[in-house]
């Protein structure tokens, strides 16, 4: 698995404002996801994560009750519907995190 | 892209179940002979999958009932609750659920669905919080799709998880409403509702409490769960189906709020469609009676559910966590519970198939539901016939017998 984050000025800035690495965050996404990844494809932070991965809605909601846990936030149902990619999902997490 | 490509997915895995060359979504019970027997493929079937915990379908004095009702009324209400189709019946049926439950209130639905869909999407709106358990049934996760409150699912009977939830919204403004079943509807597990509710009073959260499958079923009165566990008075709203114990179709809600008759402009389940028809109000109302008065039924149900799921689990069958009026048997994978399925109805016993992505952690099941009506002879032929087609098919070890369910 290969692991692409954002330029690294864009991560330190992430990273202060929340208080929760954003390397840390996408590594943990990952390691949810990584069960469901498809043939030799890397997870980075472009996946759509409906779409290059064997994973269904179920199973979705039920990794983002996991990083809900891990992260000690809540993210509401409505607001995963409007994620698609594992960058976004990071966002909403590093977001959420800010505001505890 | 085309009109079905986003389920293509679920195409192919509908694909799968079909290739049985029986299409489990699509049995057509030719003629239904009793509450335990239909006619499917032109031959008799032993029915263990129809969710008529007390056999009330045909019960005599329900079926008179809905008979006279039919003379006396006609055969529908050709219109809404707010319109012309509130009878006499329907606020009597509503008054005597009221009573059952000794609650102030009571409003009846067309179904079961439309109740909770429109009474949890009524009661959370905008800048509130939903928290549903993550197993919830497809009615409530239907609500959820409908109202403006903020939606949070918590890990399944979890009561652990729910607080966490609730402590993550610290002093935020809005109301927390909290939806639980009584006996969920896959494995037949209740949930830990006494914990649950410590926890929502903890946190001044509202408690719907959905008892779909536990009518009847659980509390020395068959109030459900809600009974059973001491807590009905905690409970602000209580949903259920007449289509289960009570042997017919509608959903009702019970609740002592005082502003409750609100809900009858607001509700636009109840407003928006035909109520029910003069018959099965008939049939309910008498069913209930039956519910009432022979409590022996709930006795005889659990006695069967102590049959079959002790049968099935001293045979090594893995089943849900606890007796229930229905039980989950786990099977590995899809393809072998549809092959068991098959060979089941080959075997002339219907039971439901449950397969993903319609069940809780992608698990594969017969889902079995108990009768009251059952006699012991038809469940033990039942577990030999399935403990024979679990040996064919490699669920079950041939020799040594190993009992992998069962814990309680």
């Amino acid at each position: 698995m290969i692991v692409e984050t954002d330029g690294m000025t864009d991560t330190l800035e992430r990273a202060r404002v929340s208080g929760q690495s954003r390397g840390e965050v996408i590594r943990e996404i990952c390691r949810h996801l990584v069960p469901f990844q498809t043939g030799e494809r890397p997870i980075t932070g472009d996946t759509v994560i409906a779409k290059d991965l064997t994973i269904d809605s179920l199973a979705i909601m039920d990794m983002v009750m996991e990083l809900e846990d891990h992260f000690d936030i809540s993210i509401p149902m409505n607001v995963v519907a409007e994620i698609h990619t594992v960058d976004q999902l990071a966002d909403t997490i590093q977001k959420l995190c800010a505001r505890r | 892209m085309g009109l079905f490509d986003r389920h293509a997915g679920l195409l192919e895995a509908y694909r799968d179940v079909r290739t049985t060359g029986y299409d489990p979504f699509q049995i057509r019970m030719e003629r239904v002979l009793s509450p335990t027997e239909a006619i499917i493929n032109g031959r008799k079937m032993l029915l263990v999958g129809t969710n008529n915990y007390f056999g009330l379908t045909f019960d005599p004095s329900c079926m008179e009932a809905a008979i006279e009702a039919i003379r006396a009324e006609g055969t529908g209400t050709t219109g809404s609750r707010i319109a012309n189709g509130s009878y006499s019946e329907h606020v009597a049926l509503e008054q005597e659920i009221a009573e059952f439950y000794g609650k102030k209130h009571c409003m009846v639905f067309t179904t079961g669905y439309q109740a909770n869909l429109g009474l949890i999407s009524t009661l959370a709106g905008e800048g509130d919080q939903l928290l549903i358990d993550a197993d919830s049934h497809a009615s409530i996760y239907d609500a959820c799709k409908m109202t403006q409150a903020e939606v949070v699912r918590f890990k399944h009977n979890d009561p652990s998880s729910l607080e966490a939830r609730l402590r993550r919204l610290g002093d935020r403004p809005g109301n927390r409403v909290v939806v639980l079943e009584g006996i969920y509807s896959m494995l037949g597990d209740s949930a830990p509702l006494r914990e649950f509710i410590d926890v929502c009073k903890k946190y001044g959260a509202y408690v719907i409490v959905d008892e779909a499958h536990s009518l009847g079923a659980l509390g020395d009165n068959g109030r459900g769960l809600c009974e059973s566990a001491g807590v009905l008075d905690d409970c602000h709203f209580i949903v259920g189906t007449f289509s289960k114990t009570l042997g017919a179709i509608g959903g009702y809600c019970v609740s002592n709020d005082p502003d409750f008759d609100i809900l009858r402009v607001t509700v636009r389940s109840y407003m928006f469609t035909a109520s029910l028809p003069p018959s099965i109000v008939a049939s309910v109302r008498q069913a209930l009676k039956v519910v009432k008065a022979r409590p022996e039924l709930r006795t005889q149900l659990w006695s069967n559910v102590a049959t079959l799921y002790e049968g099935l689990a001293a045979k090594g069958f893995k089943l849900g966590p606890e007796h229930g009026p229905v039980v989950g048997v786990h099977l590995p994978d899809r393809m072998t519970a549809i092959g068991f399925w098959r060979a089941m109805l080959d075997a002339g016993i219907y039971v439901n198939v449950a397969v993903p992505p319609a069940t809780p952690n992608g698990v594969s099941l017969l889902r079995c539901s108990v009768c009251a009506v059952h006699t012991k002879e038809q469940l033990e032929h039942m577990i030999e016939v399935m403990t024979g087609i679990g040996r064919q098919l490699g669920v079950l070890d041939d020799r040594t017998l190993r009992v992998v369910g069962g814990a309680r």
